[in-house]
């Protein structure tokens, strides 16, 4: 039965700090890639697989009793690879093949390449149904895994996460937990100019979903909002994490709605690493 | 139904749907493994069989196709055979980006069976006829793609999809349709079905095309033309072997189906004679374009779909 691993504060920072980094260095490394919206995401996954809440066993990946982190805005793929690296689903030097020919890091995640990648998205709109398929899957087989979704807040734009929120907020999918990652800005501009979702916390509770809105680069929040959502019996539940997008790059956050789908040019890379401060 | 049949006797018997939808309530009784998607047609496609005797095992997930595959891939993802089930052109063409990307691109072990295909559905009309699903799905890398003949077909298709590891799309009709194999047929995946020999002339088809084919043939005897009937149950894989040696052992194809001209079972057959042992063709099929409201009778003649149609196509490829 695999476990969660829960490293104490400090640690946690450090490894949201390395996170940035390798997002940072595999995407102007590859030239390409959207480290903007993988550095959103940060803490997040950090305190997923390091604060204990997501039960995995990277030398066993696919053990059926796994809780499963399907990451359905796949464009953050950068994220993810940091984070399976460090909680050693394979090498940490390999996030530098990045989009390379050949690699398994491919530019958006494929769950057959990968151990590690539940499902392969890139295509906006299908990782909650996705999720959801394994949620009913846990209650056929009885199995008490957890399944964790996160969606963009530009991704929920498309109409099958909708679908996906009806179906779940009826069908008393306890196991089941969305996060919508809400950076505000999609690829051309800000999400409130071109769609704007709000109220997002009320729609989302009217289609049967408990919620919860957070500072999503708050560490203790996001944790507090995991141990509130595994608490949740009898419905699913939804995390609306209002994060920046390009957080913790100077650059990236002044110009957030310009960044979208580029990585930090060479030139820059030196003075955002060293904004973050990670260490190597 | 008549289906334009003027030679051949053929019992009408289950319509493809129904037999599908009995034999997997059947196949659910052993293998707990399959579970059933629904986007609330399960009385149209009939597994409301299956809702009946396996209720834990049915999702009624609404009328939400794109959610639905969502759902069916990542139950596979976990090691259940779904089977997603709906009117062919909603599951599709409504969540064909869906099934690219959530069940193709990672070959994820879901069946789609889509029902109420083809035009022969009649009077709902042509928001409801499925007429490009066998080229959408064709299109998928590694999906097999299966149009069985009838009831018995359908129930051993519905038998062998289960057991193939990897994507299928079974396509069903609405109508009862003439029982092609009385003693049910020998089926394997990607292996053709010879059902009558012939050395002037060869008819592939699949669907109810299969029995109007045989009628065709009958016609042709008379006239002293020896055609060779196959049914082409499996569009992908298709059965290179048996079109390379039809080629070769007759004076043409000719290829009938229920659906458009482009990218189905023609193109399909067009492709392999072209690269192995180019010869005549010709084609039935309905063109390109929707069709309209009508009794499926009828509409089988004003699109095209008759042994009549198939007949003359072959004296086309015999012609010089």
């Amino acid at each position: 039965m695999p476990v969660g691993r829960r490293v104490d504060n400090e640690e946690l920072e450090a490894i949201a700090r390395r996170l940035r980094k390798h997002i940072v260095e595999a995407t102007t490394k590859a030239a390409s890639g959207h480290p903007s919206t993988s550095l959103s995401m940060v803490e997040i996954l950090t305190v997923l697989y390091f604060g204990g809440v997501l039960r995995y066993d990277p030398q066993n990946p696919d053990d059926p009793d796994r809780d499963r982190f399907i990451l359905s805005k796949g464009h953050g793929a950068p994220a993810l690879y940091a984070v399976l690296a460090e909680a050693g689903y394979f090498p940490v030097d390999d996030l530098l093949t990045l989009r390379a020919l050949g690699s398994p890091l491919e530019g958006h995640p494929n769950m057959c390449r990968l151990p590690g990648v539940e499902a392969s998205t890139g295509s906006l709109g299908q990782g909650y149904s996705i999720g959801i398929g394994h949620a009913l899957a846990a209650k056929l087989d009885g199995r008490d895994y957890r399944v964790y979704v996160m969606v963009g807040d530009g991704e929920s734009e498309q109409g099958q996460v909708w679908e996906a929120a009806m179906y779940a907020g009826n069908h008393a999918l306890d196991n089941l937990t969305l996060i919508i990652d809400r950076n505000g800005n999609q690829q051309t501009g800000r999400v409130d100019e071109i769609q704007p979702l709000d109220p997002l916390d009320e729609k989302l509770q009217a289609f049967g979903l408990a919620g919860r809105t957070i500072d999503g680069h708050s560490l203790e929040e996001v944790q507090d909002a995991f141990d509130w959502a595994r608490s949740m019996a009898g419905g699913a539940q939804v995390i609306v994490a209002n994060t920046i997008k390009g957080k913790g790059v100077a650059l990236l956050e002044a110009g957030q709605d310009k960044w979208h789908g580029k990585p930090i040019p060479a030139d820059d890379e030196a003075a955002a690493l060293a904004e973050i401060g990670a260490t190597p | 139904m008549s289906f334009g049949l003027t030679r051949l006797d053929l019992p009408e018997g289950a319509a493809t749907r129904e037999a599908f939808g009995e034999t997997l309530a059947e196949l659910g009784a052993d293998n707990d493994r399959i579970v059933v998607v629904d986007g609330d047609v399960n009385n149209s496609t009939f597994t409301n069989h299956f809702m009946a005797r396996y209720p834990d095992r049915f999702f009624n997930v609404g009328i939400a196709e794109s959610n639905m595959v969502g759902i069916a891939a990542g139950l596979a993802a976990c090691g259940k055979i779904p089977v997603a089930a709906s009117f062919s052109t909603f599951l599709l063409s409504n969540a064909f980006d869906q099934i690219r990307m959530s069940i193709a691109f990672p070959n994820q072990n879901v069946k789609l069976v889509g029902t109420h295909a083809g035009i022969s559905i009649g009077e709902d009309g042509p928001s409801q006829m499925a007429i490009e699903d066998v080229a959408l799905a064709c299109s998928l890398p590694g999906f097999a793609v299966v149009v069985p003949a009838d009831g018995p077909s359908a129930a051993a298709a519905t038998r062998t999809m289960i057991d193939h590891v990897g994507p299928v799309f079974l396509r069903c009709g609405r109508p009862k349709v003439p029982v092609v194999y009385p003693a049910g047929p020998d089926f394997h995946l990607g292996k053709a079905n010879t059902l009558r020999d012939g050395g002037d002339v060869t008819l592939i088809a699949n669907g109810i095309m299969v029995a109007m084919a045989l009628d065709a043939a009958e016609t042709l005897a008379d006239e002293g033309v020896a055609a060779r009937v196959i049914d082409m149950h499996t569009v992908k894989p298709i059965d290179v072997e048996a079109i390379e040696r039809a080629a070769n052992e007759t004076r043409g194809l000719v290829v009938a189906e229920e659906h458009l001209a482009y990218g189905g079972l023609g193109a399909t057959v067009a492709m392999v004679v072209a690269e192995r042992k180019p010869t005549r063709l010709a084609f039935v099929n309905i063109g390109d374009t929707y069709a309209t409201s009508g009794k499926p009778d009828e509409l089988l003649v004003q699109y095209g779909l008759t042994p009549a149609a198939v007949a003359d196509a072959a004296r086309r490829v015999l012609k010089d």
